[in-house]
């Protein structure tokens, strides 16, 4: 039973209660008019302690394509946040006018407070360094949508795997999945955390490989998931000079890839997707933010737990 | 040299190391029970050098778990007619609340104050904790 829970971390739902949501989410996917009037009457409480676009947008149509309504501020000063109000304050007001609430805070474990506090649901939409749990949904909906399935994977990992959550979350996923496997591709520097491998990938016997070309395994990969490398994340000039291009995915790379593959990143994109592969029929991580919107639509209906109407 | 009589009925929390004995008296709020309570301090010990005692007079009703947490070599005695009936070892508790402190710059804790620090226990072996809000892992040493 998902209503009235909150989403804190990726792995607070078990895959039943995962597979649930998705599947709302491929049935609203493919006609999302049939939902415009699942949540009329509610609304969202968007309480953004840290600028985000793309994430905030996301949540804001999916409560206002299911006929809902939105409150909420998108920066703190904005707020009586300016004036000093604690977390719990500032939640224990909202749930007197929302129905559900969704966080972003630059200190990690914020989601939590709030949701220690709150009578309504609370879905983490970002908590610093440490967990994104509604782009998880999303990567998981893409897959599953655009493959037919979330097991039998090879899944390339490209570029910032050791500071990039987005792929500690997906590789925690993804590995409660059969038959999965992860080819990680990053400079040595950056690779997976220890923890990562032992406590997931060791722990449940998962296949993963670490490379340092994208190249080396591109022609065995079903889902390329990019990241971004930064300049400053390298230790030493010549190494970043080496590498640098490894991690700039274009149509050369591509070459080999099988003809099914699907390219995803996160967003936003700087440079290490080259414009020219927007084209190729792989390059799905626009689609990606779509599918974003669809799983939040699901999210927000299961944890509200209103009816398809 | 101070000497303090033996009970009869009660616990002795022995081989404290020298300065814990009253921050366990507060943690353990031994100021708060009904029974008669001694704090030792600075006895000398041959394993130790220096060592706190605490003699608690009756059985009392108290979960010591914590203790494992300030210090494992601490020895927990339960007296009946004078004898030892029964040797308490002491384990790392699963959950500690409000003793150890979050020190990730980037954790809530550190901008909300009024909140309870939990900890949850990772790894017996090593003595490694996780902070509930950030998930940051701790060797006991470090908190």
């Amino acid at each position: 039973m998902l209503k009235g829970r909150h989403l804190l971390d990726p792995m607070d739902f078990t895959v039943e209660e995962i597979e649930e949501i998705l599947n709302l989410g491929e049935k609203i996917s493919k006609n999302p008019e049939k939902f415009s009037r699942s949540c009329q009457g509610k609304i969202l409480a968007t309480l953004f302690y840290e600028p985000s676009t793309r994430t905030r947008f996301s949540f804001e149509a999916a409560m206002l394509k299911l006929g809902g309504q939105v409150i909420g501020f998108s920066e703190p000063n904005s707020s009586s946040v300016a004036k000093g109000e604690s977390i719990a304050d500032t939640i224990r007001t909202i749930a007197c006018y929302a129905d559900i609430a969704v966080i972003r805070h630059p200190k990690e474990g914020a989601p939590r407070v709030a949701a220690m506090y709150s009578k309504i649901p609370v879905i983490n939409a970002g908590d610093g360094g440490h967990q994104h749990p509604t782009q998880t949904l999303t990567d998981l909906l893409t897959i599953k949508s655009l493959k037919g399935r979330l097991s039998n994977l090879s899944i390339g990992l490209c570029g910032d795997l050791k500071f990039g959550r987005t792929v500690h979350s997906l590789i925690k996923a993804m590995s409660r999945y059969k038959d999965n496997k992860f080819l990680l591709i990053s400079p040595k520097e950056l690779r997976v955390p220890e923890y990562i491998k032992k406590e997931v990938l060791e722990k449940n016997n998962i296949e993963f490989l670490e490379v340092e070309r994208i190249e080396d395994v591109i022609e065995k990969l079903d889902i390329l998931y990019m990241t971004r490398v930064q300049r400053e994340r390298f230790f030493n000039e010549e190494e970043y000079l080496r590498l640098k291009d490894s991690y700039i995915l274009d149509n050369a790379k591509l070459k080999n890839a099988k003809e099914d593959m699907i390219i995803l990143h996160p967003l936003p994109r700087v440079n290490e997707i080259a414009v020219e592969v927007d084209k190729d029929k792989r390059a799905k991580y626009f689609e990606q933010a779509k599918y974003g919107m669809f799983v939040r639509m699901a999210l927000i209906m299961k944890l509200l737990g209103v009816e398809e109407c | 040299m101070l000497t303090v009589n033996s009970i009869k009925n009660g616990i002795v929390i022995d081989h404290i190391k020298a300065g814990l004995g009253i921050k366990i008296f507060k943690i353990l709020e031994l100021d708060k029970i009904n029974s008669a309570v001694c704090l030792l301090m600075n006895v000398e010990s041959k394993k130790l050098g220096k060592k706190d005692i605490i003699k608690i007079e009756n059985v009392v009703d108290i979960d010591f778990t914590i203790l494992g947490i300030i210090d494992p070599n601490i020895t927990i005695n339960v007296i009946k007619d004078e004898v030892i009936v029964e040797k308490k070892k002491l384990k790392l508790p699963e959950k500690v609340e409000n003793i150890l402190r979050c020190k990730n710059p980037r954790c809530v804790t550190s901008i909300e104050k009024y909140i309870d620090q939990v900890f949850y226990l990772v790894d017996s072996k090593k003595g490694e904790y996780r902070c509930m809000y950030c998930d940051e892992i701790y060797a006991l040493s470090e908190v």
